[in-house]
């Protein structure tokens, strides 16, 4: 079954005909994912590769190809705009790419998605894939996944395949992977995917790898400590990271004592995760975990 | 982007708030200028992007010439390092020769983004002068907060609150709820990150002055503020990571003597990590970004190369969106322009690896490949340096 995603999803696409978006939405298709139509506003009536239909506004993709999923590849000074409409026309799961979207704009911008009644995931983020279904919704390398029962959940992108990666050269299979964001304002939260995850019957064990800034993954081991009973392995990157830097994800800056590695790595451990100890050691530590289970 | 003092300062005059009057000087000899307007009792404030600065000596009082001159012989054009800063400190490259302004109460004020709530937060407290990370540490419950909910904006009962908490006089009140209005404005005209006043102060008449001023700019946002490039100073930024912010290239320069190229940011301070762990120290971080070209990497490695600290270099690929043939080129292309020996440890991963790595292979570069994290971060400690 997987989170998120499945064989039902229908895929749209806002910015199909950009640089990026033409290029992801061509390996998502490849993949097997369905992507049913595409959003750019003054191309409306022409076909991506020939096939898949674009339209100027979401309400009219939506009209004609009914998607459930919206994958957004719009410009930063754009993408509040698009994930609003996506937002408005209520298509349950927004999936927002674009990195470098100003924090002042996505205050307002969270505030309209959460008066709707869709997920948000990202911005800046990678998005989200399901393996055994064949439906990749992102900018991850499809050909990396397995299908299997291990659960991903990550801030970042290339960290995120590292980890699936790993996983994969042992064997191990995932039954989703997703990222929620490198952004200090994030519409989805480490605690809604490891919900999603303990509900998810193809997934036995949660891969959580967590950074440096902010403490949601403070919140998220408060939370694992009382209400999820799969076992949890946890990585969390940037203890080398000097203060006040900021370590390429907008968030990823230690500005205070609960921001750093050690503090987080800390909480984790205590709400009973097993501790990943370097960003070497995922699949060495999944594995031992699956054995014991 | 940060902004000094002096300039924080005009935005506040621009938007019609008290601060003391000042002459700002580059040279020792705008100093009797600068006095003659000011007059001979005044504060000497050097203009670094850096906090600490009264602690380290960078804020002086002074009441004759004489004094001011021999100050300012002694800090103008040196370095000071203050608790934020490095060992070799930030260069003053200007002093604000400032009135004196007579003190009843000092405030600490700021506006910035409360992450867990998803909005921007007015921060106070009582404890002004006092760096606000102290307070947080010592007395949490003395700061005073007050969300701004983007749907209605900032009420006014909630700068009601801040006044009796304050415990602002009567006669200041107004003055100071025009100050909140002004700086939540500011906040959002020129997109702020952090917005800090410390120390606010009440004077004895009554008045509600802006004594220090400190802003950070989203770099995220700069896009918008074309007219606030100019107040960029480069001379307070570590040279490397200025020419990486001219390129778009995520860097931050670190201790170590291992060069780091990799492409994300969360695999970044993963590699940072393994590279630690393994008894190497990185020289910096560095993301590449997802859409570089050959010409990007080949800036970021050359970058990288001109840090005189590197003696080997680690890159870590995971090819995605940047192909591994294309990072190959971008490698070799900075090799032959900066005429570098320094050796290599590469691990690439993902999209076009084998053609990246016949590319590094028969490059006649000093390579050495690493198929894992740990063989890479392995390889990179026991790699004997050039």
């Amino acid at each position: 079954m997987g989170i998120l995603l499945n064989k039902e999803s229908r895929i749209m696409v806002q910015g199909i005909t950009g640089k990026e978006g033409s290029f992801h939405a061509t390996t998502g298709i490849e993949y097997g994912t369905n992507v049913v139509a595409g959003v750019t506003p003054g191309k409306g009536g022409q076909k991506f590769n020939d096939t898949v239909p674009i339209f100027n506004t979401v309400s009219e993709a939506k009209e004609a190809t009914n998607p459930n999923v919206s994958l957004i590849f719009v410009p930063p000074a754009f993408a509040p705009d698009a994930i609003c409409e996506a937002a408005s026309n209520e298509i349950p799961l927004i999936i927002c790419i674009t990195e470098g979207i100003p924090v002042n704009d996505m205050v307002g911008t969270i505030r309209y998605v959460q008066s709707k009644p869709v997920r948000l995931i990202g911005p800046n983020c990678p998005g989200a894939i399901n393996p055994t279904d064949r439906c990749k919704v992102g900018i991850m390398p499809g050909a990396i996944h397995k299908p299997g029962n291990v659960g991903v959940v990550s801030r970042s992108g290339t960290l995120t395949y590292e980890a699936v990666h790993q996983l994969t050269s042992l064997g191990i299979g995932q039954s989703s992977c997703v990222g929620i964001g490198g952004d200090p304002i994030i519409g989805t939260n480490y605690i809604d995917i490891l919900n999603l995850y303990e509900d998810d019957p193809d997934t036995d064990i949660i891969v959580f790898i967590g950074e440096i800034g902010g403490t949601m993954e403070q919140e998220a081991a408060e939370h694992i400590k009382h209400n999820i009973n799969k076992p949890v392995c946890s990585l969390i990157v940037g203890a080398t990271a000097p203060a006040g830097k900021r370590m390429g994800h907008a968030g990823a800056i230690i500005t205070g004592s609960t921001a750093t590695a050690a503090s987080k790595v800390a909480a984790l451990k205590d709400a009973g995760c097993h501790i990943i100890p370097t960003p070497a050691d995922i699949g060495d530590v999944v594995a031992k975990v699956l054995s014991h289970n | 982007m940060k902004l000094h003092e002096y300039q924080t300062k005009q935005i506040f005059r621009n938007y019609q708030l008290n601060v003391p009057n000042s002459v700002l000087i580059t040279e020792p000899k705008e100093l009797d200028h600068a006095l003659a307007t000011i007059g001979e009792k005044c504060v000497l404030k050097c203009q670094v992007h850096a906090g600490g600065r009264g602690k380290a000596g960078g804020v002086k009082l002074v009441s004759t010439l004489t004094e001011a001159k021999a100050y300012v012989s002694d800090m103008l054009m040196s370095n000071l390092v203050t608790h934020q800063t490095d060992d070799a400190g930030v260069p003053v490259t200007s002093i604000l020769v400032e009135e004196l302004t007579d003190i009843k109460t000092e405030l600490y004020l700021a506006i910035t983004l409360d992450r867990n709530n998803q909005c921007p937060t007015i921060l106070a407290s009582k404890a002004g002068g006092m760096e606000i990370e102290e307070v947080a540490e010592s007395n949490p419950d003395d700061i005073i907060y007050e969300n701004i909910n983007p749907s209605v904006g900032l009420q006014p009962f909630q700068i009601r609150n801040l006044i009796t908490k304050l415990e602002i006089p009567k006669d200041s009140s107004s003055e100071f709820s025009y100050l909140i209005n002004a700086l939540v404005k500011m906040f959002y005209d020129i997109d702020a990150s952090l917005l800090e006043i410390n120390p606010l102060v009440i004077t004895n008449d009554l008045k509600v002055i802006a004594l220090d001023g400190k802003v950070n700019i989203e770099d995220d946002a700069m896009f918008r503020h074309n007219d606030l490039l100019t107040l960029r100073d480069r001379s307070q930024e570590d040279q490397l990571e200025a020419e990486a912010t001219d390129l778009g290239i995520a860097y931050v320069n670190l201790s170590g003597n291992v060069g780091c190229l990799v492409n994300g940011a969360g695999l970044a301070m993963a590699t940072l990590d393994v590279t630690n762990q393994a008894g190497a120290s990185p020289a910096n971080f560095l993301d590449v970004g997802g859409g570089a070209d050959i010409e990007k990497v080949a800036k970021a490695v050359s970058i990288i190369l001109s840090d005189p600290k590197v003696t080997k270099v680690l890159v870590n690929i995971f090819g995605g969106i940047l192909r591994c043939d294309i990072a190959a080129d971008g490698i070799v292309s900075a090799y032959e322009r900066t005429k570098s020996q320094l050796p290599l440890v590469v691990r690439m991963l993902g999209t076009n690896v084998d053609e990246g790595q016949q590319i590094l292979k028969t490059s006649g570069l000093n390579v050495t490949f690493a198929e894992t994290l740990s063989e890479a971060a392995l390889a990179i400690s026991t790699l004997q340096d050039n």
